[in-house]
């Protein structure tokens, strides 16, 4: 809150109570209509994150400051929470993503080869985006897809029985595009 | 509240319904090792130095977070229980980069303390030597997470005693780690109030003073707990 020490016969300024966002955007009221609906419980932390990145596509300071604001919880908290979860990002990701799953079962088939063969080409780490903002690269544990290791999610799309080669193919594709 | 009986160590011993085994022990005058447990914070069953085994029950269990039971048979010292807690303290001092010669918690040093009352004369797994900064940004205090064991000691005082939530733990596994806020540095944190209870809490040389020595880096823990006792019980005597 901000009090006004310049001419102490105005009187400080009182937040109001349903103020907009500074930024305008729009997805802040969504967000917080969300929180309402949970009554804006503290232990219903990460189903808002969840819905955070559902609609900015990952979670940057200014978002998290909201939520922890709303939520009436330490920053620090909801940081916790949100980089103890893979699921969250913090930073944008790429126009297209690229999972791969490195359950057991998909590591044993051979998800490594793939991660690396990935990484060689794009030249980036698991967890990272390209420099142009083509492509993410994400690892998982456990897509829950055993039956068809290793399985690769391309931009939500899971291919069965992957191969460093078959990735290959669709990495390139998105890059040339 | 109802009373229950136990045997801890061969001891017959009574103790409140709702205490831990740790507090029955410490009451009945059984020292067990303890590293994440603080007096006045709750307890998290983090550092797995105060396992004890209790008749009927194959694995072994953390006496900070195990209730007493009627008719619990308790036993804190085997050689069972001593090879895995320095197993614990050998695999604690591997993580990260701990060398007590250079260490600015060097002789009050909690983890310094234990490794020599349980005997560990060396660590048989590699170093990570993993490459954690100092942030040495706040005005009074630094925290070196080379040094940290992630009991989060600090974090639990932080928000509890203090009542700021400054820190929190973020990430997970070995790239947990202690941070202020929303991961800035710790001299530009809202929230912190400097009260440095949490460099009181610090086991080890992570959180410290700046400018004292390493003669002067004693911690006093006793204020920490001061303050709970006046806060629950309002009482004011240490």
């Amino acid at each position: 809150m901000s009090v006004n020490l310049t001419n102490p016969e105005q009187p400080p300024v009182k937040p109001v109570a349903e103020a907009k966002h500074p930024s305008g955007d729009k997805r802040f009221k969504i967000l917080e209509v969300h929180m309402k609906k949970l009554q804006f419980k503290q232990d219903a932390l990460i189903e808002v994150l969840h819905k955070a990145q559902e609609l900015f596509g990952y979670l940057e300071d200014d978002v998290l400051l909201f939520i922890s604001a709303k939520l009436k919880l330490p920053p620090s908290r909801v940081y916790g929470v949100a980089t103890f979860y893979h699921f969250f990002t913090l930073k944008p990701k790429g126009e297209h993503t690229c999972v791969v799953c490195m359950g057991t079962a998909c590591y044993v088939k051979g998800a490594d080869k793939v991660v690396e063969a990935v990484q060689n080409q794009l030249k980036i780490r698991a967890g990272e985006t390209t420099t142009d903002n083509k492509v993410s690269l994400l690892t998982a544990r456990c897509i829950g897809a055993c039956g068809i290791a290793p399985a690769v999610v391309y931009d939500g799309t899971v291919i069965p029985r992957q191969t460093p080669e078959s990735a290959m193919e669709q990495i390139n594709k998105w890059v040339q595009s | 509240m109802a009373a229950k009986t136990l045997t801890i160590d061969g001891k017959q011993i009574s103790a409140e319904e709702g205490a831990s085994v740790l507090q029955a022990a410490s009451e009945a005058g059984i020292t067990i090792p303890t590293l994440c447990h603080l007096e006045g914070v709750y307890d998290v069953g983090a550092c797995r130095l105060c396992l004890i085994e209790v008749k009927g029950i194959p694995k072994l269990l953390p006496a900070c977070t195990t209730k007493v039971a009627e008719g619990m048979e308790v036993s804190t010292d085997s050689e069972r229980l001593r090879k895995y807690r320095r197993m614990t303290l050998e695999l604690l001092f591997a993580e990260r980069n701990h060398v007590c010669a250079v260490c600015v918690a060097n002789g009050h040093c909690e983890l310094q303390t234990l490794a020599y009352s349980l005997g560990m004369d060396h660590v048989r797994y590699d170093y990570n030597f993993p490459k954690w900064g100092v942030d040495t940004t706040h005005r009074l205090f630094g925290m070196d997470h080379n040094r940290c064991i992630l009991c989060a000691r600090c974090v639990r005082t932080c928000w509890h005693v203090e009542g700021a939530g400054t820190k929190n733990v973020a990430g997970r596994g070995s790239k947990s780690k202690i941070i202020s806020d929303l991961n800035q540095p710790w001299g530009h944190s809202e929230s912190c109030t400097e009260c440095g209870k949490c460099v009181m809490s610090c086991p080890t040389g992570a959180l410290f003073r700046k400018g004292s020595t390493v003669g002067e880096s004693e911690r006093d823990r006793t204020k920490l707990e001061f303050i709970v006792t006046a806060r629950e019980k309002k009482q004011w005597n240490a």
